[in-house]
Parts: structure tokens; sequence; C-alpha cells
């Protein structure tokens, strides 16, 4: 997901909030991780807005993409100048509405936004864990959040809500524990990878592991694969965009320039945009750790993992009412993909809400103001608490 | 949520009317909702809809409706049988490719169908066809032939035709004399067939 700091529409913000860790699974009572290997002591970073109720039931839990933390809403300080990553839906009488529900953002192990993941201590070397660091799948992840539920004395969540990788962990936590959801809103995400986002993902972890800064991903006390990870970045930014709003964001202008240099300098705006972003992300992300996440998020099969190769089978596993959104110009995970989750709740005879946003900002729209969206998920979580929670 | 009852149509009243507390209920092209709304509210039914309208679908599931987003005809196909009591087929029967089909869709995904649709047999529209030569446009089929959605042209006989061909039975059936935005209407008992520019039927294909 890229990042968007466009002043919110709606509502206003929750101010200042602080981000918070939860530890778990301290030896010898490691997490037996899907492949195999054990994993513990782990942290999660979290983040919580409005108050829990004295029933404990209006606890909705936000599940962030591929760069993101646990940071949603809302500054750190008051010098911050950017707000979280979805300040625009999180807040008061805003969407996801901080007046009403008990708003948790769990970070997610393997990132390096707080959690524990490939740049964090090892215990047991007190080194960096590098590619020590086990390969964790979506459902790892969930399992992790699930203790940070627990910790917090929620029984039930009111609803589960995430985007693109967060929409996986959405839809894994609705699998793995159906008792503890009571509606899920996937947005722009997939029950599996196709063979393109897959493609998109191993060009990406080719750029890092081509750096030779990336030294086999033991960098952290060196210089770090600074381009690799660039260029990855560069790579998944254009997954997140489309034709459309490439095209209305840069055509073929140049930057700086009336005319072509005759160099391999940036000149397209586009080139500089792409480079800027790159840039960027090198700053506050970690290449293991992008490396990881983009191999959890591969792996997600979720009609393999439970339903024997059946989409309804591993739906009908499921209790929660469903609101699912896609956009119509993301071709990373393109709506037929919402559809197919859409036919199979149906099938089992479930609760499902759809809608196919028209927007023109790709697979990132989710993260993009929007009134429709916010509307629907206020319309939705507010449904979903008084028929669950009266 | 707004209480849309006094503000809704005539025929969307009739049809409700018809439909007891806590049924399980199907809206086909339910627009922005009202009937379902009105249905939750007044029948404590479980009610949900399609409908292929983005902007309808949005306003449905921000008042708090289980709605949604595609094309009728597609998505009736994924429920298994009897997963309703009554499934809503409101003023689009004259837009569907194939009707015989929609309807056997409806009957087996519910177990019973409501339909209604405009009357093409009302003296209007017949006064129109043989003194002016022209393609009628009434009120309720506003449209000129080449761009009108109305691909079906069905008269209430014509109806009572069909389902006894196809062996539905018409468990009830009403014919009205409203306009299509409004809140009044009239039943219309005698020479409906004439004076009727709307019928509901409520079928099944039970014996």
């Amino acid at each position: 997901m890229s990042e968007y700091t466009q002043k919110d529409s709606q509502g206003h913000s929750v101010g200042i909030v602080e981000k918070k860790l939860h530890t778990s699974a301290e030896p010898p009572g490691e997490l037996e991780l899907e492949c195999g290997r054990r994993l513990g002591p782990i942290t999660l970073a979290y983040e919580t807005y409005g108050t829990l109720n004295a029933e404990k039931n209006n606890a909705v839990l936000i599940l962030h993409a591929l760069s993101g933390d646990a940071h949603v809403a809302g500054f750190h300080s008051a010098e911050d100048e950017k707000p979280g990553w979805w300040d625009s839906m999180v807040g008061p009488e805003k969407g996801i509405d901080t007046n009403k529900y008990f708003v948790v953002c769990s970070n997610i192990i393997g990132s390096c936004m707080g959690s524990t993941g490939p740049c964090a201590i090892n215990p047991k070397t007190v080194m960096p864990y590098g590619l020590e660091f086990p390969v964790v799948t979506i459902g790892d992840m969930v399992r992790a959040q699930k203790t940070l539920i627990d910790a917090l004395g929620i029984k039930r969540l009111l609803a589960v809500v995430g985007g693109s990788v967060g929409g996986m962990q959405v839809l894994e936590w609705c699998v793995r524990y159906p008792d503890m959801v009571a509606a899920a809103i996937p947005l722009a995400t997939t029950t599996r990878h196709s063979a393109l986002a897959i493609a998109f993902n191993e060009v990406a972890r080719q750029a890092i592991m081509a750096d030779p800064h990336w030294n086999n991903g033991n960098y952290y006390f060196g210089d770090r694969p600074k381009t690799g990870l660039a260029v990855a970045r560069m790579i998944g930014h254009v997954t997140y965009l489309s034709d459309e709003s490439m095209r209305l964001k840069f055509g073929r202008r140049l930057q700086d320039k009336s005319d072509f240099s005759f160099s391999f300098d940036p000149e397209f705006q586009v080139e500089s945009y792409l480079r800027h972003q790159g840039k960027r992300f090198v700053e506050r992300f970690d290449a293991n750790a992008f490396l990881y996440i983009t191999k959890a998020a591969d792996y997600f099969d979720l009609a393999k993992q439970y339903g024997g190769g059946s989409m309804v089978e591993a739906f009908s596993k499921m209790d929660a009412r469903f609101l699912i959104v896609s956009f119509t110009s993301d071709w990373l995970y393109p709506t037929y993909q919402s559809r197919e989750m859409v036919k199979a709740i149906k099938k089992t005879g479930g609760d499902v809400s759809f809608c196919e946003i028209e927007a023109e900002w790709g697979h990132d729209a989710f993260l993009i103001p929007n009134p429709r969206l916010s509307g629907i998920i206020g319309g939705f979580l507010y449904r979903v608490f008084n028929e669950t929670a009266r | 949520m707004k209480l849309p009852g006094k503000m809704m149509r005539f025929d969307l009243h009739l049809i409700a009317s018809w439909i007891e507390p806590g049924a399980r209920v199907l809206d086909l092209g339910c627009g922005e909702g009202s009937l379902l709304e009105y249905l939750i509210q007044h029948k404590k039914v479980v009610g949900s809809g399609i409908e292929q309208n983005e902007s309808r679908v949005a306003k449905c599931i921000e008042k708090g409706l289980s709605v949604l987003q595609g094309d009728i005809n597609v998505e009736i196909e994924d429920y298994p049988d009897d997963s309703f009591d009554y499934v809503i087929l409101s003023q689009t029967l004259q837009q569907v490719y194939a009707p015989d089909e929609l309807i056997r869709a409806m009957l087996r995904i519910g177990n019973k169908g409501i339909v209604s649709f405009p009357n093409f047999s009302h003296w209007r529209v017949r006064l129109q066809l043989l003194t002016s030569g022209y393609a009628p446009v009434t009120r309720q089929l506003p449209y000129q032939w080449y761009d009108t959605p109305n691909i079906r042209v069905i008269t209430l006989k014509d109806f009572r035709k069909f389902a006894r061909e196809v062996g539905y039975r018409i468990l009830k059936e009403v014919a009205i004399d409203a306009q299509s935005t409004k809140r009044a209407g009239n039943i219309v008992r005698a020479m409906p067939d004439l004076r009727a520019n709307y019928g509901i039927f409520l079928i099944t294909d039970h014996c």
C-alpha cells in the first residue's frame, strides 16, 4: 500500500495516540509456526482508539496491508506532520467511528514496525534474526494477533477490517476463530494470489536479493540493500496504481524539463515519482521484512488450506456477516476475485453485502478518502452492532 | 434508520402486506432498498437484496441493509434451494431477457415468488396503438421503442397463461391503478385487464 496524506473529508482526528506492545509466546511456550519451527517470545505493536464498552462487544480490529503499521489514525506527537495510514476512515464520526467502537490496530509478525520480525533481536544469539527468522504465514500472523485480543479481554470482535494483505488476515481470522468474529470487512483483497500477483512479488524480491548489500539478509551492521528495496517498492507501487490513475496523474509529462535530455536521468514525472516513493520507503522499511511478508501473502490460499480446494467449504467454516468491497481499477486483486468470495458465501447461506466501487486509483483506492467507502462501512458496522450486540 | 413507511410506493405496500413476519426475503433489483427497509422494520423479516447500480447498492448498505451488487440473472444462481420464503421481482420482469428462467430460479431458491410488472393491455395502451399506429408511450412505460429498457411486453392475461402453461400456481393476484413513484393508488377489481396499469402476482411451484 502507498502513503496518502490527504486531509480527511469528514469527522475529526482521534488526536494524540500511543504505540503499545504486547508480548506472548515466551519460551518454553513458543508459537509453533506452520513451517514447523517455533517462535518466541513474540512482540506485537498495536494501537487502540475509543473505549471498550462494559459488554466488550464494540471492538473492531483493523489489519493493515504489506507495508503498513499499527498506527492507523491520529498523531504520535503534536509535532507529527502525518496522521496514521487510515486517518480518513478511523476517528470520531468517521466510517469507523471511535465514539462508538473500540478500535484496535495490530501489526504483524515478520514486520519491521515494532513487532517480532527479521530485523528484531533473536534472544538466542542477541543479534538481529535476519534470515534465521522463520518463514511465517498469514495464519501465524493471525494466531499471534489472537493472543493480543485475548489479552485485551475481548471474547468476540464486532468486526475485523482490512484491505489487501490486511484483507487476507481478515479472512484468516474468520476461518480460524469463527466464534470470535461477528462481522468481516475484507477490502480490495483475494483468497489467493494470482500468478500475476506472485510474479510481481517475485520480481520485487529478486530486486532486493540482487542488491550486493543484501548479503543473504545479513546487513544490519553495514550498508543496507537500499537500491534493491527501492526498486522493489517501485515495482509494487506500479501494481497499486492503474493505467487510468497514472495517465491522469502523470501522463507523459516531464519533470522540470521542457524536452528530452537524451540521458538516463529521471525525466518523466512518473519516473521521478517512483524514485521518490522508493527512496522514502527505504527510510522506513526493512528489506528482509518485505521478503517475509510478500512470501506470506503468496502462500495464502484459503480454499486450499481450509476447504480441500473448495472455496465454499472454506467459507462454510466461517460465521461472520460479510461486507466485501472491490474497486473497478484494481488490477492486482481484480473484482472477479472478490466475486468468487461472494459466490462462495451465498452458497453457504451466509450473509454477504458486496459493492464494487467505481474508482480510478487502482488497488490503493481503499486507502484514499472516499465518502462512499466510509458510508458503507459505517452503515454495515451500525447494522451488525444492532443485530449482534443488543 | 429513517422510517420509510409513509413514503413507500403503493405497490410495495401491497407486496409487503403479503409477507408474514419473520420471513426470509430476497428482493431482486432492490433499488435503494425501501421495500427491504420497510419489511425489516415492520415485519422483522430477514431480508437481503441484489442491485446492479453501484450508488444504489451503496445507499442500501449505508442504510444497514444486506445487499450485493450484481446482475440478478447471474447472482440468483448461487443460492441453495429453498433459501428464502419469498423472492421478489418488483417491476423488473419486463426488462429481463429470459423471464422464464429467472422465475424458475426464483422458485428454486424461494418457497414463493412475488412478481409485478406494468400491464400492457391497459385501455390507454390499446387505444394509443389503435388510433396512432405508434408503439405506445405511457407513464408506466415512458420510453420510445429504441431506448426502452422494457424489452418484454406483458399483460395480466399473458402472465396468467404463462403460469398455467408452466405449472405455477397463482396464490394471490392484485391489479392496481397507481403511479410508479407515488404512494397513492387503487386496487382495480372491475375489468382489471383493461383498467389496471400494474399487476402483482404471488406464485409458487408447489402443488
